[in-house]
């Protein structure tokens, strides 16, 4: 129970921070809207199928500009030194990297939450919810548990803001292409049956990844 | 560093010599030519055992990451760093050598086939792995995250290796057409070769890291050495 309320603690403190100023979460978003922006004058999205295209242009702008939100999250905890605090203070390892991971879900979450409409009606594209949330969802664990124990690592490093994608990005592919592959699914009204194998690979990346992160967190942290 | 174990690495040596020119022999000479591929074939002998040798060099990065977090001894950190390093030199001989294969039987330098896919991002993750530890060098922590991520990463192989193979089998013709290939037709003299072969670069492979953390470690005692004059 004490672990949950730890957690819980966590989480409280990370929102109520982001609360007050709201300069990550839109910064995110805006980074998010850029992405599509750019990508609609790259690949000139309105000439082609977006059902085909439209996927990957949403996981790269739900994945760089997660990426953003992340290399925060820690760098903020060093700067201020309340990392420090979280260290002393008497909190399970474990509870900190939970509370700071499903934080991070949370804000990358909210920034998907807005860019998926945008997505949708930018390119015209009608977006069928139900199938398709869920795999956001399930995709964003992965991505918010490998970058919160992989922020923690950037954020010691010298070149932080540089190191995180470099460290993030070869070990999230297999999520990547799970999602991407997912999503043109759904998007494009396939059965589930033709993309379940996709969904246990998220699935097994999802928890391999989990409790690995789980685990080894407390070396990242620790003096 | 005693003596004795400096002749157990000039055995090492010995041995990856004689092993390395039967291979240059067995496949330049002894195995036979493919009939459909002709020469060029010959130049998978030197592909698949650097293949071998930078999927294992993963593996050794995950193992000694293991027992680094759990002993905190800098022999496992060092073990770690050089076979990241020899991962990249294997890899990138891998990578390279396929290319050369693949521009005459394929007609292309690069095509995302399952196992190139895998193989490239094996070689970004030890890309990564060392640039951490030459981001984090002065941390004295750089060895635990380098750890940590070298654990990852190695865990990570066998799900891009399922991913890379799910994302190709909706146009499978390359894979089918290589797996025939490959795992069928080969003669005995070609199985032989391939065997010496990929043992010879996998004992390079032990060679060449038993150098390295030799290496690592006397420049610790250097360190210490200078340190101690220096407090005198």
């Amino acid at each position: 129970m004490r672990f949950f309320r730890q957690i819980a603690a966590i989480i409280q403190k990370d929102l109520a921070a982001e609360l007050r100023t709201k300069e990550n979460l839109s910064a995110m978003i805006v980074f998010a809207l850029l992405v599509l922006v750019i990508f609609n004058f790259a690949f000139e999205l309105q000439g082609v199928d977006i059902t085909v295209l439209g996927s990957g242009v949403l996981w790269v702008a739900f994945t760089f500009s997660g990426i953003l939100g992340l290399g925060r999250s820690f760098a903020a905890e060093k700067d201020k030194g309340s990392l420090e605090g979280l260290l002393i203070s008497p909190v399970d390892r474990g509870a900190i990297f939970v509370g700071k991971a499903v934080s991070n879900w949370l804000f990358i979450t909210a920034m998907e939450a807005v860019t998926l409409p945008l997505f949708a009606i930018l390119n015209n594209v009608s977006v069928p919810w139900f199938p398709l949330i869920p795999y956001i969802l399930l995709g964003t664990i992965g991505f918010a548990a490998m970058g919160t124990l992989l922020g923690a690592v950037a954020a010691s490093t010298k070149m932080r803001e540089v190191m995180l994608p470099i460290l993030l990005f070869p070990v999230t592919v297999p999520l990547l292409m799970a999602s991407v592959k997912l999503t043109s699914g759904a998007i494009q009204g396939r059965a589930f049956a033709e993309v379940s194998n996709w969904f246990s690979i998220l699935l097994t990346y999802d928890v391999v990844f989990l409790v690995t992160a789980f685990l080894v967190f407390e070396y990242v942290v620790e003096e | 560093m005693s003596r004795k174990s400096d002749g157990g690495l000039n055995l090492l040596g010995l041995a990856t010599m004689i092993f390395v020119v039967a291979g240059l022999y067995m496949a330049f000479l002894y195995a036979p030519t493919e009939i459909n591929m002709g020469l060029v074939y010959r130049i998978f002998y030197f592909h698949l055992g650097a293949v071998a040798a930078g999927f294992f060099a993963i593996l050794v990065v995950l193992v000694a990451g293991i027992f680094y977090l759990r002993t905190s001894s800098r022999a496992w950190d060092r073990v770690a760093e050089g076979s990241a390093e020899l991962g990249v030199v294997f890899c990138t001989i891998a990578l390279v050598t396929g290319s050369i294969w693949a521009r005459p039987i394929w007609g292309v330098w690069w095509t995302w086939d399952p196992r190139l896919t895998s193989f490239l991002i094996l070689w970004l993750i030890y890309i990564a792995y060392l640039m951490l530890r030459a981001s984090a060098r002065d941390d004295p922590r750089v060895a635990r995250f380098s750890a940590v991520f070298g654990i990852v990463g190695a865990l990570d192989v066998p799900l891009v290796i399922m991913s890379a193979r799910l994302w190709r089998s909706i146009s499978p013709v390359l894979f089918q057409e290589t797996a025939q290939g490959f795992t069928f037709g080969l003669t005995p003299e070609m199985v032989q070769t391939l065997v010496v072969c990929i043992t010879a670069n996998l004992l390079l492979y032990f060679y060449l890291l038993a150098q390295r953390v030799r290496l690592e470690t006397l420049r610790d005692e250097v360190i210490a050495l200078r340190r101690a004059r220096a407090a005198n």
